[in-house]
């Protein structure tokens, strides 16, 4: 916080200018790092060589590594609202679901390019989170929640029912042959990709390596930019004096309207801002693969980001990314783990051991992966509000102090003689 | 007329769990101060009370009949209740029958078992956390109940059916002197009804006329002072929790003729069930009431065809356009106190 408040208004003292220095230059480490990480991704996630058992656990495939960028990028979104504000909306999904239609349109009317999809899935996200924003934040608190969460199962509702022209109701909406697409031309023969000048997202490059294989695919790689040109916006927004700002509301707004601010306008900002990181979100799942449903704006949609972003850290730069990559692990990885491959695993016990123990783990994995991650994520609720990133914090000073110990209790003993003289 | 009449009785239903739900969430909310996001976690492990007890009444042992063949020529082979290898196959046959309401008897202590474990293992670490808090913990307590439930019941909704005298339908309208058979509606339904209307009634006598509800009435309005006067509010605040899980638990048992239970059941009603609350205002219990009914009358007037065609899509948001209009017109809702999560 009082980093933040340094760097928010112009440095007076040379002290304050060297600690926004520092500051900026961890900054551009971390993007760095996350550029860096993000880049070498197809190979990081891929650490088991394909043969060996434990491949199954591999992460690097194009399919799920979109995911990660493109829910990477929601939760930062979502993070900026709520990490910044405190502004819990559970109604984030309506955004990714408009994204996505919209998104899905522009393939259907002008072209299979991503760009103009992309672009139109993040302006609709943010009109419509300025129409919704605006109603909503007239509230705060507990109904703020209730009020987003009305107005995201209005949409879902719709999207349902009477909408179906637009939202082609249950079936989803899709790409047909019949699709007009302007620029495009009309298609023949079979359905066109998704591409971006040329380049299909689903082409990929797959090298093999002794045992390991990667796979390095453009669908990815456009998500992955997107994800840094994303990570690197909310940067600039925590250490602006904006963004300084939503701390201000999320910490007393009561002294913020003393002081003559009228917290509407940045709340309402950081609204749009969020919801346009949703719709952008929505566009790049259309992107990947063309095909919108309504099940993507269920309320349940909307409590995964907020899954994602406690999970994470909230308020943090790195949480939200970190959650969104645990979560998909989970949902995609976790998720597959079955009795047989248990049963694999302690082979080595005696058998009626090995059957109690697999029983035992049984309810945990597999189908039963959201009951490990709501224990996990009540787990994060209660000890460790920070989340995750709070966590490896908590335990990086730990080890630091390890380290550090006899110096620190020497110069401890120092400051007490001095003080005593 | 009679189109007008079948529309309110269609709301009742309705209205009547959400005017359950609504009424244990208020609860805790007046009481405790919690937001309580779990709530309709505990509808649902109300309904499963239901399919336990079923399940335990139809446990059953095989005998092989030998004067009874199917169509090979072998002989068949009998499942027979437990129960009415006990009881004789009237009583027992009975038992099976009525396993529905039976599980009322089951549901209120278990309920109020898992109510006091969640107040005091859980919830009690949270009064002095924001709202927010509250929220995402026992979102993820309602994430973990519904997994568990899945886990040992599976996926899939399991029919429980009412008792086969309860089953059919019931001629409404010739009770209040229409023609026959204008308005013909479920009986189970009114059984509901009435079932729903008698615990909120009870609800309301137990507070308003026992020493205890009078202290926790008390309580809700002044803690502090309570306190004071060297009562021990916390203690009763436990209980109450304990009885608005009741309350949640006993309308799921009985909804499970008309909603064949499953695990995500209780969060498709927890959202209404929130937008009922605060329509009702945040910690009225009459409020609660009373928007639960209207608003599940509102949602079948607002099916009916002649509506929809007039505004299409109004039956599937009329709740939630309500719910918004409140909000932002009155928001401690319709009969909420002033001053109480005005803001």
């Amino acid at each position: 916080m009082t980093d933040a408040t340094q760097t928010a208004f112009p440095a007076q003292t040379p002290r304050a200018e060297a600690a926004r220095d520092a500051q900026g230059r961890r900054d551009r480490m971390l993007l760095l790092i996350v550029a860096l990480l993000a880049l070498a991704a197809p190979i990081l996630l891929n650490p088991f060589p394909t043969a060996s058992a434990l491949a199954q656990f591999n992460a690097g495939y194009p399919d799920l590594m979109q995911r990660f960028a493109i829910y990477g990028i929601l939760a930062i979104g979502f993070n900026i609202l709520f990490g910044l504000t405190g502004y819990l909306s559970f109604g984030h999904a309506a955004f990714l679901g408009v994204g996505s239609y919209s998104a899905v349109w522009m393939f259907k009317l002008l072209s299979m390019n991503v760009i103009p999809a992309i672009l139109l899935a993040t302006v609709i996200g943010g009109l419509f989170a300025l129409v919704i924003g605006f109603v909503s934040l007239r509230r705060s608190g507990i109904y703020f929640s209730i009020l987003t969460l009305a107005f995201a199962q209005m949409c879902y509702n719709l999207a349902y029912s009477v909408l179906t022209p637009i939202s082609n109701g249950e079936t989803g909406l899709q790409l047909s042959l019949s699709d007009p697409r302007v620029l495009d031309g009309p298609s023949s023969g079979s359905l066109p990709v998704t591409s971006l000048f040329g380049a299909e997202m689903r082409e990929a490059a797959t090298i093999t390596l002794g045992g390991w294989s990667w796979t390095f695919s453009v669908g990815y790689y456009v998500c992955a930019a997107l994800l840094l040109l994303a990570f690197w916006l909310s940067i600039r927004i925590f250490r602006s004096p904006f963004g300084l700002m939503l701390r201000a509301v999320k910490s007393n707004q009561n002294r913020m309207a003393y002081t003559g601010l009228s917290a509407r306008p940045y709340t309402l900002a950081a609204f749009v801002i969020s919801g346009m990181y949703a719709g952008l979100a929505g566009g790049l799942l259309a992107s990947m693969d063309p095909l919108a449903g309504a099940d993507r704006m269920q309320w349940t949609a909307s409590g995964e980001v907020v899954l994602m972003t406690i999970l994470g850290g909230a308020g943090t730069l790195l949480g939200p990314v970190l959650g969104a990559g645990v979560i998909k692990y989970f949902e995609n990885i976790f998720s597959k783990i079955n009795d047989a491959i248990l049963h694999q695993w302690v082979a080595v016990l005696p058998d009626g051991l090995e059957d109690a123990v697999v029983a035992v783990i049984h309810p945990f994995v597999g189908k039963g992966w959201h009951l490990t991650l709501g224990l996990i994520f009540m787990a994060v609720v209660i000890f460790l509000p920070g989340g995750l990133v709070e966590g490896a914090r908590r335990a990086g000073a730990v080890v630091r102090r390890r380290d550090r110990n006899a110096p620190s209790v020497e110069s401890d003993a120092a400051a007490r003689r001095a003080a005593a003289e | 007329m009679d189109a007008f009449l079948l529309q309110i009785l269609n709301g009742l239903d309705k209205g009547s769990a959400y005017a359950l739900i609504a009424l244990g969430l208020t609860l805790i909310f007046g009481t405790l101060g919690v937001v309580n996001f779990a709530h309709g976690a505990l509808f649902m492990i109300g309904a499963f009370c239901a399919v336990t007890l079923q399940r335990l009444l139809t446990l059953s042992y095989e005998t092989v009949d030998p004067e009874r063949t199917d169509f090979l020529g072998n002989p068949m082979t009998v499942e027979t209740p437990y129960v009415e290898a006990w009881f004789g196959p009237a009583t027992g046959g009975a038992l099976v029958d009525w396993a529905v309401p039976l599980a009322i008897v089951l549901a209120i202590p278990v309920m109020m078992l898992v109510g006091f474990v969640m107040e005091r293992g859980l919830i009690q670490h949270f009064y002095k956390r924001p709202h927010a808090d509250q929220i995402l913990v026992t979102f993820g307590l309602a994430i973990v109940l519904q997994e568990i439930v899945k886990a040992v019941y599976g996926a899939n909704p399991i029919p429980t059916p009412a008792p086969s005298a309860l089953r059919g339908s019931m001629d409404v309208g010739a009770l209040v002197g229409m023609e026959a058979y204008a308005v013909v509606y479920p009986i189970w339904r009114l059984v509901y009804f009435v079932f729903a209307a008698l615990v909120i009634g009870g609800v309301f006598a137990f507070l308003r006329f026992t020493t205890f509800g009078m202290v926790v009435r008390a309580g809700m309005a002044d803690r502090e002072t309570v306190g004071l006067l060297g009562i021990d509010i916390d203690k009763r605040f436990t209980l109450m929790f304990g009885l608005a899980a009741a309350v949640a638990g006993l309308a799921g048992v009985m909804y499970t003729p008309i909603l064949s239970p499953n695990y995500h059941m209780g969060m498709d009603f927890l959202v209404l069930s929130f937008v009922v609350v605060v329509v009702g205002g945040m910690g009225s219990l009459p409020g609660a009431v009373l928007a639960g009914f209207l608003l599940g009358i509102l949602q079948s007037f607002a099916s009916m065809n002649e509506v929809k065609s007039l505004i299409p899509g109004i039956d599937q948001i009329i709740i939630y356009l309500v719910a918004i209009v409140i909000l932002l017109t009155r928001p401690r809702g319709l009969m909420g106190r002033r001053g109480v999560m005005e803001e």
